[in-house]
């Protein structure tokens, strides 16, 4: 942030309330009764409520916008575990979904994790190389102005922590499903990249890597890696954010965060699985349960209302929420009010893309008794996500349950 | 959009379309096998690049105390970093028993050898001689009673050691584009 000018911005407030009247900070509005005689523009604009006067001529405002001071939602810690922490590493931070509104969520806002707890490095752009070797024809390294004269994609994909899932002790939204965010991504695929390297026919799997202080690295299938990864430099419009890797990550629609390496400066392709140490935390004993923590399921939760976000009483209320699946687009979402008992289609708020948040709402006219206020999410591939009954593992999809008492308040339906 | 990718492709190949194998875009430069090296910090399950050095678990003793006791405790138990050693509430029998401890629950040596080269000592990486790397792998080791007293590990050693969840660990799916999360399971 730049240096506030309080003096002048104070200055501007105290004049404008002294020329007009007009109320500021917490006051109340001022809101006079209309009267038949003419009105100045002055006396008219006192009848919008809730006016007050901002200095949007300070530096901050007018190079990079900020928010209205009464937006405050905030990221937060996961599990209560401090970020950053004894050591400075900095770990996972959770997106408030419950405020968020459409399928992108901001880049300020995007949930983020690292690499066993990481420093979040300072690179140089212009210093910043993307390394391709291994099993390659042609060896070959890029700087980022090459990288971004590759043809391009922007894409929607959402990316989500293993670590999100509901729980009867996450009582609020940002606790059993913050670690799930959504962008628009821009980059090259890396396919692009790797036709251009030429990969060899026993080059059948990478090993991707950043150049933060533990160098995190990650392993994944050549068949994901021709099919569309994203080495992204950019998201929602701007370069990426330091947090999201800057100035370059790879973006593994579906796929578990873990896989979505940042700060890329190398792609290894090897012969076999490599395991790394993100590889190796990864394993699982059982077949299945290796499988499911791969890529991940149908999901969807209702966002709001949800765990600690009361009703004001009976009446309408347009329910809305997030749906995406690892297995592509989202075909269906259905809400129920009565705990799985009966289910109704929900609708599509834009529309849905592959590995990608999909806003719906469902219009619902609450009387007043107690409800349990439940998504489900069906996915092209005909996944469906199940209940927390029918979860076999891996990454939690299950269904997530909010209860609405009679008095309002709305609580996690597992507790 | 897939289909404007293509685009240049096809513009750019013109009549020497023969030639998928040669680069479209002509883009970037070719590192010298020297940078190459010095970059690539990969380490294969069959060692293949493991650099040369060597070392042993007494040594590697000495080097935990100066450079790793401070975080992951005197013993590798206590410290407020991961863990290190098993504890006794798992069984040999099942190596998933002890919890996620790296030595223990890392199909390959190259694993533990690669993470300690990698990411340790916290804000010093990259810090350790490759000998230091090779004598705290076999102390780890050693105190997780998977190797032999006395074990010198080194490029030809380190991958022939048969970790204890080498082959109790499930194999990914062979993942395919449009493949369900799990085949025959309708969640």
């Amino acid at each position: 942030m730049g240096v506030k000018r309080p003096n002048r911005r104070d200055f501007l407030k105290r004049g404008a309330a002294l020329a007009g009247g007009v109320t500021l900070g917490a006051a109340e509005p001022v809101i006079r009764k209309a009267t038949a005689s003419a009105q100045s523009i002055e006396e008219q604009s006192q009848e919008v409520p809730s006016q007050e006067v901002q200095d949007w001529s300070s530096d901050e405002l007018v190079a990079y916008g900020e928010r209205s001071q009464h937006v405050t939602s905030v990221r937060e810690p996961v599990n209560g575990r401090p970020s950053p922490d004894d050591f400075d590493l900095v770990f996972h931070i959770g997106t408030p979904l419950e405020e968020q509104v459409g399928a992108i969520t901001p880049s300020s806002l995007f949930y983020f994790g690292t690499t066993r707890g990481s420093i979040v490095p300072t690179i140089d752009p212009a210093k910043h190389r993307l390394m391709i070797h291994g099993l390659v024809d042609r060896e070959l390294i890029f700087t980022m102005d090459e990288l971004k004269r590759f043809p391009s994609v922007t894409r929607l994909h959402f990316i989500e922590c293993a670590g999100n899932g509901s729980s009867p002790r996450r009582g609020r939204l940002i606790e059993s499903h913050g670690m799930t965010s959504c962008a628009e991504w821009t980059g090259v695929l890396l396919s692009t990249l790797l036709e251009e390297a030429g990969v060899q026919a026993d080059g059948t799997w990478i090993v991707a890597e950043g150049v933060e202080n533990v160098r995190g690295a990650s392993s994944l299938p050549m068949a994901k890696a021709m099919d569309d990864i994203i080495v992204a430099y950019a998201m929602n419009g701007e370069p990426l954010r330091p947090q999201q890797g800057f100035p370059l990550r790879i973006v593994v629609p579906g796929f578990e965060g873990i896989l979505h390496v940042k700060w890329l400066s190398r792609i290894k392709v090897v012969d076999r699985f490599y395991m790394t140490y993100n590889d190796y935390g990864h394993l699982r004993q059982d077949p299945d349960q290796a499988a499911l923590s791969y890529q991940v399921g149908p999901k969807s939760v209702i966002t709001w209302p949800s765990g600690g976000l009361d009703l004001p009483g009976a009446g309408f209320y347009e329910v809305r929420g997030l749906a995406w699946s690892g297995g592509g687009v989202v075909s269906r979402v259905e809400v129920s009010t009565d705990g799985g008992e009966n289910w109704m289609d929900a609708d599509f708020r834009g529309t849905p893309q592959r590995m990608a948040h999909t806003a719906f709402s469902f219009n619902w006219t609450w009387d007043g008794s107690e409800a349990m206020l439940m998504s489900r999410c069906t996915d092209e591939l005909g996944q469906v996500q199940p209940t927390r009954a029918q979860r076999k593992g891996g990454l939690d999809n299950s269904i997530q349950p909010w209860r609405v008492q009679s008095n309002g308040s709305v609580t996690n339906g597992l507790a | 959009m897939d289909s404007l990718k293509l685009l240049p492709v096809l513009i750019l190949l013109g009549p020497a379309a023969a030639l998928a194998q040669s680069p479209t875009f002509g883009l970037g430069r070719t590192p010298s096998a020297d940078e190459v090296l010095a970059w690539d910090i990969s380490i294969s399950p069959t060692g293949m690049e493991l650099p040369a050095g060597s070392g042993t678990a007494e040594e590697g003793a000495l080097t935990y105390r100066r450079k790793c006791a401070r975080c992951h405790g005197a013993d590798g138990t206590e410290g407020r970093a991961p863990r290190l050693v098993k504890s006794s509430r798992g069984s040999d029998a099942n190596p998933w028993s002890y919890g996620r401890v790296l030595p223990i629950r890392a199909p390959y040596a190259t694993t533990v050898w690669d993470y300690i080269n990698r990411a340790m000592p916290l804000n010093r990486e990259g810090s350790l001689t490759h000998d230091e790397v090779y004598s705290l792998t076999a102390f780890l080791l050693d105190i997780n009673d998977v190797i032999p007293e006395g074990t010198v590990l080194d490029a030809q050693s380190l991958p022939m050691v048969v970790m204890p969840n080498r082959d109790t660990w499930a194999e990914l799916p062979d993942w395919k584009p449009g493949m369900p999360r799990l085949l025959g399971y309708p969640y």
